[in-house]
């Protein structure tokens, strides 16, 4: 560390520092070839299912955005475009919102651990969710905008438990979400007895998340929200960085904390509102992913909220397409798939501390 | 520059700083000594707008600290305190490059300019940590670290630097490492910094102005001559002390006498 050698080092330090840092320019090549992927993922599984569907017909199809025909049955257009499409399109809309989540919440909560299933808010959206069903049937719209408010309330609820006078530890959090996790998984049961009969085992399916059950004004809201919502977290990313560090660290740099913290609140249980609402609790998600991404990319959130997005699009498509091709005819739900890759890593997170 | 004008702050009912003023001139490093839960650390705290005063008023260039925006007071006044939290792998230019958060332009992600990566390259090769530029934070040296969240403070390019104890748990070369540091800015530019120390030899040597503070209170402020003397630090950290004129730098030093040896 001698001054006669310093521009020789500092050449080669340069040379790391455009090796090592996130850039403008890093990320929209990462995106938009993740993005590429995801689409060519979307035409490839939409081949997959119980009805054989010509394959180059289909892929022909797809392509033309229903277009034309491209020598399909009616039949076989029907599954192509009213079911399996619009259920792939669900499931992307549901991991990029999930992960983009996730990714906000470790980084607000300083807890790589920190996953909207894990601390109880999709069971706050859930509770939201079935509170709709039961009182507002009628009303479309109710849905997402009670699993909104109940994700909400949930975060809240969390945040206040996990922050102890010593801050908030790890362990407090997970805690803490443990608590909203089995209290609002009692008031389910609760929801769930004011039902009739028929309709509790869809939804103990729903509950485990199940994208089969979707409606197209559901479907457009979870897709616009899944995007706007990545965007808002995508935006306030440096900050997110900063308060990475710690609140105080955040402050002192000159981060308004509260007024971050809030969006990113906000904005995040938008995402696992309307996901829930539209599929149900669908687990770990916005913990394998966001894990994964920062493992091969680094832990700048202008590269991790984006990128994860995308990888969550991709990894549930994948999960829901395994959920209904492994016992084909029948049918897993799409959470028993995700929690199965999931759990074990969060059990390894754990233990590596 | 910074100003507390009477300054009070109280946790619920106990008053944590009374009625201490305290005014920072360009060039000058003012050092705050006292003993544990003598309000120090709230002082600084308050000073940067952490905390908001019961009376008394901060002012930055001659407007309350109040007024400004959070993101404008980051790029006036920076704060190393003691050591960041790293749960999550960063490397030395990003953590540094945290230090321009302020002055970014809002929104569209915040990403670095090419202004940005020259200031953090400077700081870094000041601080002499830009061999270490592209490694983790969490695989350094605690001197290391401590070097970079200086590195941190300095990129912001802020006029007033405080530091809660940068010097805690460092062994002696790294303590002067950071202080020469400080000193430098503060000589070069038009900067003041407040240093939170426990070494009051360190103080003497490297401040400009000394504060001394008890219960909250302020015991005496001056230049270290008038302020570390035998009598005042007496009273403070009720222990026998003795002053003399270090045999290099004429400048007060102490040493405790804790009457154990004869």
């Amino acid at each position: 560390m001698t001054h006669a050698d310093a521009p020789l080092d500092r050449k080669i330090a340069f040379h790391g520092i455009d090796v090592a840092r996130v850039t403008f320019r890093k990320t929209l090549i990462v995106c938009v070839v993740l993005l590429v992927a995801l689409l060519v993922l979307v035409v490839l599984t939409s081949l997959f299912g119980s009805e054989r569907i010509p394959i180059k017909a289909s892929v022909y199809a797809v392509l033309s955005l229903g277009r034309h025909s491209c020598g399909l049955t009616s039949d076989q257009s029907a599954i192509l475009f009213e079911i399996r499409l619009p259920r792939i399109i669900l499931a992307a809309a549901v991991g990029a919102s999930l992960a983009a989540a996730g990714a906000s919440y470790q980084a607000l909560l300083r807890n790589p651990l920190a996953e909207p299933y894990l601390l109880g808010i999709s069971n706050g959206a859930a509770v939201g969710t079935m509170l709709a069903l039961v009182f507002f049937g009628a009303s479309i719209w109710s849905r997402p905008l009670l699993a909104f408010s109940g994700a909400l309330l949930a975060t809240l609820v969390v945040y206040r438990l996990a922050h102890g006078r010593a801050g908030a530890t790890p362990e407090r959090l997970i805690l803490a979400g443990v608590i909203v996790t089995t209290f609002l998984s009692s008031a389910i049961v609760f929801v769930t007895t004011l039902m009739d009969a028929t309709r509790i085992r869809s939804f103990t399916f729903w509950l485990l998340g199940d994208l089969s059950g979707t409606t197209t004004s559901l479907l457009s809201l979870a897709l616009l929200v899944a995007i706007a919502g990545t965007a808002v977290l995508a935006a306030n990313a440096r900050s997110l960085n900063l308060l990475m560090l710690g609140e105080r660290d955040a402050f002192d740099l000159g981060v308004e904390v509260g007024r971050v913290r809030l969006v990113v609140f906000i904005a995040a249980s938008l995402l696992v509102g309307s996901s829930v609402a539209s599929s149900g609790s669908v687990g770990y998600v916005g913990l394998v992913v966001p894990h994964l991404v920062r493992l091969s990319l680094g832990s700048d959130n202008r590269m991790t909220i984006p990128a994860a997005s995308i990888c969550g699009a991709l990894f549930v498509v994948i999960a829901d397409t395994i959920a209904r091709t492994i016992i084909a005819p029948r049918e897993l739900p799409v959470g028993a798939i995700t929690a199965l890759i999931g759990a074990p890593l969060f059990i390894y997170l754990l233990k590596r501390g | 520059m910074l100003e507390a004008r009477e300054v009070t702050i109280k946790y619920g009912p106990r008053v944590a700083v009374a009625e201490v003023s305290l005014k920072l001139q360009a060039h000058e490093m003012t050092a705050i000594i006292g003993p544990n839960g003598a309000g120090k650390s709230t002082l600084l705290r308050v000073l940067n707008g952490g905390h908001r005063p019961v009376s008394g008023e901060i002012l930055l260039d001659g407007r309350p600290l109040s007024t400004y925006a959070r993101r404008t007071i980051g790029r006036h006044i920076a704060v190393v305190a003691q050591e960041a939290d790293l749960r999550f792998p960063v490397t030395v230019l990003e953590f540094v490059l945290g230090g321009r958060y302020a002055w970014a332009s809002t929104g569209a992600w915040g990403w670095e300019t090419q202004q940005d990566i020259q200031v953090a390259d400077d700081v870094l090769r000041q601080t002499e940590l830009a061999e270490l530029s592209g490694r983790l934070m969490n695989e350094l040296s605690g001197g290391e670290r401590q070097r970079a969240v200086l590195a941190r403070a300095l990129a912001t390019d802020a006029a007033v630097l405080l530091l809660d104890e940068p010097t805690a748990n460092l062994d002696l070369a790294h303590q002067a490492t950071i202080l020469t540091l400080v000193r430098g800015r503060c000589d070069r530019r038009e900067a003041a910094a407040v240093v939170i120390t426990h070494d009051v030899n360190l103080a003497a040597e490297f401040s400009d102005h000394v504060l001394l503070m008890k219960d909250g209170r302020t015991v005496a402020f001056g230049p270290p001559a008038e302020v570390l003397t035998p009598e005042l630090l007496r009273e403070v950290f009720e222990v026998r002390v003795l002053v003399d004129a270090h045999p290099i730098t004429g400048v007060p030093r102490i040493t405790p006498v804790h009457g154990v040896r004869r």
